[in-house]
């Protein structure tokens, strides 16, 4: 699909364009099924503003911030990563069943969704547009360095890497390595270096400096 | 398929880049919670059925809009004609449960869960070697056509879950065992490919065949 949204990128009505015509289809089918009851508009409006507001990718920044701080955390999370985050207070859906996969020396994960869009909402939010693009998804499974460097990252060429393509209802959340120059920090201010990429695994944890 | 040019990410970017598409997401979940009568997998199915440029050049809200009322429609829920005359016309109306704004929380963070009790017991184990079928349905699988034919190692056993193939056909969850498996990129693109690479891909048993 396309990588683009040229034409959703507004949400005002421009007289003949394609975006006003979507929009209007979305209005009268929103209007069709709360008419027949199949909707109601109010609860609408709070899904929206759980997946503006409550539910991205901050969630899954305190996730890799305890694994950092706390072994048994990340022990746990090796063994029961959907237990473990629903300890956080992180499940349902988009979620069901949960694996965290541990970057370290040597190794580098990276996740994709090649048939469609799979991610881990509770932890992440909704995907990014690149992240259910036809670049990403074709490419990431065979050339994953390429596809980091358009991220700015480059790897040694020793460096394991390895895909995970969500086929089923798996979800994967890459832990980041904590970054050098944070001994001594406290899991909230080492959240504050956990990108979203840098969990889909296409970037790295900032370093001290970057996050300044 | 290849050629579609770099990952372009976007700096900053919101959760909806109009607000249409939080209303098409929102009715998406609050369909599936008025127990409208289809699965994820028959969804995904309706999707991935557009005709292949169609879909290579709708944004993602544009297909699960085209999904949405493809489903309502075929089920007789919101009929075309309904949508081109913007109100009811007869169609049925729903009497059931309907997601309400202080139950979306719960709607949205209550676990669920795929796997499913069965009789049989796992035919693979960690550490096994596995070929991958080569098939080629006409309706919905979720073995993806660069992983098919080709020798891998189970990493992971997940547990019996809902198999796509019968859920989204609706010939029930038909739960099978599920795997995680990894192939060596070598394995799966030949010679010339990165020597470091493994490709590990959540697989049902029924896609699998011992090596």
């Amino acid at each position: 699909m396309s990588g683009h949204h040229h034409h959703d990128d507004h949400d005002h009505d421009h007289e003949g364009s394609e975006l006003s015509e979507v929009a209007l289809r979305v209005r009268t089918l929103e209007s069709l099924l709360t008419e027949k009851g199949y909707v109601d508009p109010a609860a609408l409006d709070a899904l929206v503003e759980v997946y503006e507001t409550k539910i991205g990718p901050r969630n899954g920044a305190r996730v890799v911030a305890r694994a950092w701080t706390d072994p048994a955390y990340r022990d746990w999370l090796r063994r029961d990563a959907t237990a473990a985050i629903a300890d956080m207070g992180y499940s349902g859906m988009g979620g069901a069943h949960m694996v965290a996969l541990e970057n370290g020396p040597g190794v580098h994960n990276m996740v994709v969704c090649t048939l469609c869009s799979c991610y881990p909402w509770p932890v992440l939010g909704l995907p990014p547009v690149w992240y259910k693009s036809a670049p990403y998804r074709s490419r990431a499974v065979i050339d994953p360095r390429g596809v980091l460097a358009e991220f700015g990252v480059t790897l040694p060429p020793d460096t394991a890497i390895r895909v995970w393509d969500s086929t089923a209802e798996m979800r994967y959340l890459v832990i980041p390595e904590r970054p050098e120059g944070t001994e001594g920090w406290d899991a909230e201010r080492l959240a504050g270096l956990v990108t979203r990429d840098s969990m889909i695994g296409t970037s790295l944890a900032l370093s001290p400096d970057a996050a300044r | 398929m290849m050629g579609f040019g770099p990952v372009v990410p976007e700096k900053n970017e919101p959760p909806f880049h109009a607000t249409w598409e939080g209303r098409v997401l929102a009715m998406e979940v609050a369909t599936r919670n008025a127990g409208v009568p289809w699965n994820l997998d028959m969804i995904r199915s309706v999707r991935e059925s557009l005709p292949p440029l169609d879909y290579l050049s709708m944004s993602y809200y544009e297909i699960w809009l085209h999904s949405q009322t493809e489903l309502l429609a075929r089920h007789g829920l919101v009929i075309a004609d309904e949508m081109k005359a913007g109100h009811a016309l007869g169609g049925q109306k729903h009497a059931g449960h309907v997601l309400h704004a202080d139950d979306v929380w719960a709607a949205v963070t209550r676990p669920g869960s795929y796997i499913r009790d069965v009789a049989e017991p796992a035919r693979f184990a960690v550490g096994d070697r596995v070929r991958s079928l080569n098939i080629n349905p006409t309706g919905h699988t979720r073995l993806p056509r660069y992983a098919r034919a080709k020798v891998g190692t189970i990493g992971r056993v997940h547990g019996a879950h809902v198999y796509p193939d019968s859920n989204a056909a609706g010939r029930g969850e038909d739960a099978r065992w599920c795997y995680n498996v990894t192939f060596a990129g070598r394995e799966l693109w030949g010679a010339d490919a990165d020597p470091t690479l493994t490709v590990s891909l959540d697989l049902w048993e029924p896609y699998l065949e011992p090596a």
